[in-house]
């Protein structure tokens, strides 16, 4: 059985030995094939399924604003939170960057609770203070050595505070209209929302496929051990991975101000849950390695295309929390791999 | 060109290496052998970099070096090839070998993955395998991950002028034969690139690919041997100190079985893994099941756990026709499993020794449902006693304990279970020799206190010597039955007739 890996030459083996391996190797690998392409089915086999109940779903207007629209906030968090999971981490602290990076927008910019009219310094200051956030995720999870999981929830209640403080419990509203552009300018009919989305989409694509940084992330999920061993600068690169998704959460903070034109201490409800379903719904493994960007959008849109449905369905905004719910834990079940524990690194 | 000058490390009150002093010269395969604890691992570890030494000197080709951490050893040559294989599994062959060596390849900030894929092909010729550089190493088998891991060490020569060195740790210890000849033929081919230490507790294989051989015991060099001019049994004297009993598997200690059966097969079958198996097991018997992988006998030792379920045939344990559906229906039945992969499937690690011996059946560590944890204590220091277990205390957690030690725990639950059957799979796998005899003699122990054992082994002679009676298998069918009392052990050219 062995005669033939260990020929003379060396060349594609695609073709002939390929087949061969799979049958060597333990089946849990063998399934791969059809778990990776599973997402895609249920988002296909979704929208099918909606079409043929409303056929309103496959209308330009609902595919754009129902759809691509609600789906770009989740989309860019997803972005983030993917590098994160694929290191075997968890960061919770979305909701609290969400809240400061909101009230930082909503109080620099012309509003109706003060004078300030700094323009676009508030989405700027705002995306510092989300990209630091994150930062202090990483420093406090790698240098002190807390679990992610301890070390983000520490964060996203200090980033609570932190606007439920600043807004006094009250809401602000928004008055900047450039800055409120941003979620309804429209560029080639789609709101500049989806650009903005799309483009941090091609961005997290790149660094995931094409850098050092990607490929070390996958490396500490697969073994961070063995990835240490082999010289991965394991520390820098988790750092480096929560400072991004707390740049994520920046741009998603902004999008959020805009699109919602103000800024109040619930705004950022829910989309903790929401990022890490779609997440996970799309096929990264919570014990890292396994997934990805692209397994992200998938799963974002599964989760947009579901909220559109019910929506369009006329079905109870609670029975979405609970299929929601449900979903996350069919998708968890699924994708369990390899016996490991999922206890969250 | 490498050499160790008096080399010492300490960790605590433990001096684990002393003063060692050892040298590879170029093309040279340098066989380190020694009992677990001897300081071979500790010796690795510092010649890949992911230790400091205390005291001495590391020298390459006349000058001194630190070795700081594994990158920087890479940087003097020296390259090591993991025992707990150190590839990652979801990453593809090629991500494996340049590992945090992505430079060479980067363009305008971006990984060319292409021009990877063809340097990993290059580095994969170099060690013979065929195999896509895409793949994802999951989904290679261990044979061939080694070989890429071989690889990896082989892609240093790029990147640096000094010689290379690669540390074997244990290659051969979860390879079947042929991948073991395989993996020597291409250590003699590399020996024009590389010179290689190659660490193994398997004598036989040191001395075939050694040039020369370090004997270690309690952390310092007893001998150094050209392998041309010693045998495995002298080897084996100076690492234990002491001579090899001429009967190495208590042969006079084989005590002849009981009358009574108490697990009979018929017929047993599962489909597509092996048919017909029928055997009678008696207290106190050693029933060897030999064959070649692929012959049914690692599926048939899983059936009569109840990890396979039987498709056909029938099963009796005490008598009593039985069908195994689970684990935990064997373990009712009085049926114990000694796995091979002891911290995969044996052992909790992380739990302390009381606890693994009464994880099979807590209830009798039980009082009014809650668990006494001073009933639990005694039972497990009985154990502990009973099978001299060598550890401070009950409570000590497994995961500090030595192969051979911890092997006794996995029995030791057994026995607490009071399982009078047990299944040994492979059950010395990974073991020193020193290690290897405790469990024998707890087998024969166990065995003349009336136990049944099934024993598949990895080595022939293992099972020859250990067993009352032999089940060969080929293609999945019993092809013959030896008996092997004390006195008249059958020869191993005899099983392997009807083995392949």
């Amino acid at each position: 059985m062995t005669s033939t890996w260990l020929s003379p030459r060396a060349g594609p083996a695609a073709g002939s030995a390929a087949p061969k391996w799979r049958a060597l190797a333990p089946s849990r690998f063998g399934a791969i094939g059809l778990a990776e392409l599973a997402p895609l089915l249920v988002l296909v086999g979704l929208c099918v399924a909606l079409g043929l109940l409303n056929p309103s779903f496959f209308s330009f207007r609902n595919l754009v604003w129902g759809v691509a629209n609600s789906a770009a906030i989740p989309l860019i968090l997803a972005m983030g939170a993917t590098f994160i999971i694929l290191m075997g981490s968890i960061d919770l602290s979305i909701e609290g960057a969400l809240s400061v990076g909101t009230m930082i927008v909503a109080l620099l910019c012309a509003n109706d609770s003060n004078a300030n009219n700094f323009g676009w310094w508030g989405p700027l200051l705002a995306l510092i203070a989300c990209t630091a956030l994150g930062l202090a995720n990483g420093l406090v999870h790698v240098v002190l050595r807390i679990p992610s999981f301890m070390a983000t929830l520490g964060v996203w209640f200090v980033g609570l505070g932190i606007g439920t403080v600043a807004l006094g419990g009250s809401e602000i509203r928004v008055l900047d209209r450039t800055i409120r552009s941003i979620a309804f300018e429209r560029v080639l009919a789609f709101p500049l929302a989806v650009w903005i989305a799309a483009a941090m989409f091609f961005f997290a694509l790149f660094l995931e496929r094409k850098t050092r940084f990607g490929r070390y992330i996958y490396a500490i999920g697969g073994g961070e051990d063995i990835a240490a061993l082999s010289g991965v600068p394991v520390k820098r690169t988790r750092i480096l991975a929560f400072a991004l998704a707390g740049f994520f959460n920046g741009v998603a903070a902004v999008l959020a101000a805009a699109q919602l034109g103000q800024a109040n201490t619930t705004i950022a409800n829910g989309r903790l849950f929401m990022t890490v379903t779609a997440v996970v719904v799309g096929g990264t493994s919570l014990s890292g390695g396994w997934g990805g960007i692209a397994n992200s959008l998938i799963g974002v849109l599964i989760v947009a295309v579901l909220a559109n449905g019910m929506v369009l369905l006329g079905i109870s905004p609670y029975v979405h929390e609970t299929v929601q719910g449900l979903m996350i834990i069919a998708a968890v079940a699924l994708s369990v791999r390899r016996g490991r524990s999922l206890i969250v690194k | 060109m490498l050499e160790l000058d008096k080399i010492s490390k300490s960790f605590g009150a433990v001096r684990a290496l002393r003063d060692v002093s050892l040298e590879v010269r170029p093309h040279e395969v340098v066989g380190l052998i020694g009992e677990n604890g001897a300081g071979k691992s500790t010796l690795m570890r510092i010649l890949s970099g992911s230790m400091r030494p205390d005291a001495g000197a590391i020298l390459i080709d006349g000058r001194q070096v630190v070795l700081r951490d594994p990158k920087r050893a890479n940087e003097y040559g020296i390259a090591m090839v993991f025992q707990e294989q150190s590839l990652l599994l979801n990453m593809s062959v090629a991500e494996n070998i340049f590992l945090a060596q992505e430079k060479p390849f980067m363009r305008l900030g971006a990984i060319d993955r292409r021009r990877m894929i063809e340097a990993a092909r290059a580095c994969l010729a170099k060690v013979g395998l065929d195999v896509d550089p895409a793949m994802k190493a999951g989904e290679l088998d261990f044979a061939a991950r080694q070989m890429v891991e071989l690889a990896k060490a082989l892609a240093l020569e790029d990147r640096t002028d000094a010689p290379l060195t690669i540390l074997f740790d244990e290659p051969t210890s979860i390879l079947e034969a042929k991948d073991v000849a395989m993996l020597f033929e291409r250590m003699r081919a590399l020996k024009s690139r590389a010179s290689f230490i190659f660490v193994s507790h398997r004598l036989e294989e040191v001395l075939e690919i050694s040039d020369r051989v370090y004997v270690m015991k309690d952390g310092e060099v007893v001998a150094e041997r050209l392998a041309a001019g010693v045998s495995a049994p002298d080897l084996h004297a100076m690492m234990v100190g002491r001579e090899v009993k001429g009967e190495y598997y208590r042969e006079a200690r084989q005590s002849p079985p009981r009358a009574d059966v108490v697990l009979e097969a018929r017929g047993l079958s599962v489909a597509g893994a092996f048919r017909d198996v029928s055997f009678a097991l008696r207290r106190g018997e050693v029933l060897g099941v030999a064959g070649v992988i692929g012959s049914g006998r690692e599926e048939l030792t899983r059936t009569l756990f109840g990890f396979l379920p039987q498709t056909s045939g029938t099963l009796l344990i005490d008598g009593r026709e039985t069908v195994l559906k689970t684990p935990t229906q064997a373990v009712a039945a009085g049926i114990g499993y000694i796995p091979r992969e002891r911290r995969i499937e044996g052992l909790v690690t992380d739990i302390s020794i009381a606890a693994n011996v009464t994880l099979a059946r807590l209830d009798l560590a039980m009082r009014h449902g809650f668990i006494d944890h001073k009933r639990e204590k005694s039972i497990a220091e009985y154990w502990i006693n009973r099978l001299r277990i060598k550890t401070p205390s009950a409570a000590q957690l497994c995961r500090n304990l030595s192969g051979g030690n911890q092997q006794k725990v996995v029995l030791a639950r057994w026995m607490a279970a009071r399982s009078h059957i047990l299944i040994l799979d492979h059950p010395t796998r990974g073991l020193d020799v020193g290690a290897k005899e405790e469990v024998y003699d707890l087998i024969r122990d166990l065995s003349a206190a009336g136990a049944a054992i099934v024993l598949t082994s990895d080595t022939l002679e293992e099972t020859i010597g250990l067993c009352h009676t032999i089940l060969v298998m080929r293609d999945g069918a019993v092809t013959a039955r030896f008996d092997a009392p004390a006195r008249a052990k059958p020869k191993q050219v005899a099983l392997l007739e009807h083995m392949v």
